[in-house]
């Protein structure tokens, strides 16, 4: 949206705020309206940044500091090394980028399979894979487990290998039916003039459709790393070993005995990364997920 | 969906053809080469399944085998490397568990205070930034933060300002000579906590939804509206909420069915069952039957009766998400 819009029409209407009192109300209630946002929503985490520059004993004293009385970074070393964040932080970004890659080649070829190759039984396997949306996650946390445990027909054990979390955020049944509904939209004329002139299905789909599904695409990947980076309970059963845990369980099985501002410093570093990414793509993240959400 | 795409699959349903024949055009096959050959078709068709087959592979074990593994074991026991049938028994040792009923009434006063605080105060939230014409950027921005912390680092944050003896939040309460609480330390106030802090988290996503649905409103209305004098709740009442109740609605079952499935801020908070079993829910209960009593069985049970459960909803979901195509 260019700031430069004119304003659309709300609730309140453009006369009635230019009125005197209309003003002063829209004035005081936007305010009122910044402060409390920002103490609700920055104050937190303005108090995890600052409690990591704290002494082990300011961080518990009562009543709290508002400053650090003696800021200290080296707090910030310690959590950095003693939670191993360098190494929890990359294996969140392993796993999330290897989900990411999994989901866009397996789930893209299957949605582009369906949606324009249309094999046989292929609205059979659709309406399976659709059917995956009505089943909560949690309830099959205990029978996903142990086929991980001990994978059928093949017999190996995933636990504490990446695979046991990039390979099942592929049976998303969500991304399917974004990414089939997206393809549904390219013309037929364009694939049969890639046919035409000789192309091979997975040219079309790499030349062509590909190109044409950049947004879709954006959707997808914003919630593949989002999902991974959010999960907690999945993660924890399957990877035992801290070495190889991502961050939400890395630095909750390692926060045992660690004094606590060390722990609330090396929150605000694991918080760091995607503040920043946040706050560098916000406008693309923020469209991206709101069409998402919003049918597709 | 185009008109096209209608008549391909009614034709695909009512005729006896594996494959679609006729008013549609296949890739590849050009018009005026309808006997393209059968050898022609199956490479065809060969094609297209090596493109499904990564997907089905992981669908076929981590969701469909699964799902019916699900079913199975909630009828059967091991001990043992043993498997023997036991029918009904899991569901009813679930069913008569002390803990049964606690975990169902602390899951669902999770889901009551969630949809109270998480799901009319971001609507409100987007409805009165939606009126700002400065700072709404920086505003989304903040209520969006939250949404981007890892959840731990949210949840272990929390966990140290509902601290009574040195926590923020008593210290404010002080600060305003409010009487200070127990928070996670009293089974009268650790559910609401919990609350609290996931929602903090999580407030940001639904604002953003609600704020989209909110700008396609179409602004005559309200015009209109002016014009026969109503005031700000009656267009709130009468045109607002209306015209969002599709999104409204959809995400108050996202909501439900998400609540409902409540693990990882209890653990995080509370170690699940909190004082005096106030705060475990029904998947804690799950994960404790499977990972801490090895009852697989019980297990998978109680997961099928969260199914059903939640199945309602589910249900309910698809049924409006495809009237709202």
């Amino acid at each position: 949206m260019a700031a430069n819009q004119p304003q659309q029409r709300t609730l309140i209407s453009a006369a009635a705020l230019n009125r005197p009192r209309g003003k002063f109300i829209y004035w005081t209630v936007l305010s009122l309206t910044v402060v409390v946002f920002t103490l609700v929503f920055l104050g937190p985490l303005y108090w995890m940044v600052s409690g990591g520059f704290k002494s082990a004993q300011e961080v518990l004293q009562n009543p709290p500091t508002l400053f650090p009385k003696d800021p200290k970074p080296g707090t910030y070393k310690t959590a950095w090394s003693q939670l191993k964040i360098a190494r929890l932080l990359f294996n969140t970004m392993y796993y999330a980028f290897g989900a990411l890659a999994f989901q866009l080649v397996f789930d893209v070829a299957a949605a582009y399979a369906i949606s324009k190759l249309r094999p046989v039984l292929g609205n059979l396997i659709l309406g399976m894979m659709l059917a995956t949306l009505m089943i909560p996650a949690a309830v099959l946390i205990v029978p996903q487990y142990l086929t991980v445990l001990d994978l059928p027909l093949l017999h190996i054990n995933l636990i504490g290998t990446p695979w046991a979390i990039w390979l099942p955020t592929v049976a998303n049944g969500f991304n399917i039916f974004l990414l089939k509904r997206f393809f549904d939209s390219i013309p037929e004329d364009l694939m049969s003039a890639a046919a035409i002139d000789g192309a091979s299905p997975l040219r079309t789909l790499w030349s062509i459709v590909l190109p044409m599904s950049r947004p879709i695409l954006g959707v997808v990947s914003i919630f593949a790393v989002v999902n991974v980076w959010k999960d907690f309970l999945w993660p924890m059963l399957v990877q035992p070993d801290t070495d190889k845990q991502p961050i939400n369980i890395g630095i909750n099985s390692l926060s045992q005995g660690v004094p606590q501002n060390v722990l609330i410093a090396a929150l605000a570093i694991s918080a760091l990364p995607t503040i920043a990414i946040f706050l560098l793509f916000q406008r693309n993240i923020m469209s991206g997920l709101t069409a998402g959400s919003l049918k597709g | 969906m185009t008109a096209t795409t209608v008549s391909h699959n009614k034709a695909e349903r009512g005729s006896g053809h594996a494959s679609p024949r006729g008013s549609r055009r296949r890739p590849g096959l050009p018009d005026g080469n309808a006997r393209a050959g059968f050898g022609r078709r199956l490479r065809r068709d060969l094609q297209a399944h090596a493109f499904m087959i990564g997907a089905v592979l992981c669908f076929g074990f981590f969701s469909w085998y699964p799902m019916v593994r699900e079913v199975i074991m909630s009828f059967q026991k091991t001990k043992r490397g043993e498997t023997t049938w036991v029918g009904w028994k899991n569901l009813e040792t679930v069913w008569n568990d002390p803990g049964f009923w606690p975990a169902w009434r602390n899951t669902m006063q999770f889901t009551l205070y969630a949809l109270v605080i998480g799901f009319a105060v971001p609507f409100v939230i987007a409805i009165v930034l939606n009126e700002f014409r400065h700072a709404q950027a920086y505003l989304r921005i903040l209520v969006y933060l939250p949404v981007m912390l890892p959840p731990v680092a949210g949840v272990l944050l929390f966990k140290y300002f509902y601290n009574p003896e040195y926590g923020l939040f008593n210290h404010i309460l002080h600060f305003l000579h409010l009487p200070e609480q127990a928070w996670l330390d009293s089974s009268s106030t650790a559910m609401i906590s919990v609350v609290i802090a996931a929602t903090w988290m999580s407030a940001g996503g639904a604002t953003l939804i609600y704020l989209a649905a909110l700008q396609n409103v179409p602004g005559e209305l309200y015009e209109a509206a002016d014009l026969d004098g109503a005031g700000l709740l009656s267009k709130i009442w009468h045109i607002t909420i209306p015209q969002t109740r599709p999104v409204l609605s959809l995400m108050l079952l996202l909501q439900i069915v998400a609540t409902m499935q409540e693990f990882t801020n209890v653990y995080l908070l509370t170690g699940g069952a909190g004082p005096e079993n106030s705060t475990g829910t029904v998947v804690y209960m799950v994960y404790q039957y499977a990972f801490r009593y090895d009852s697989f069985g019980s297990a998978s049970a109680l997961g099928l009766i969260m199914l059903v459960v939640l199945g309602g909803f589910s249900g309910l979901y698809a049924r409006l998400s495809r009237d709202s195509d």
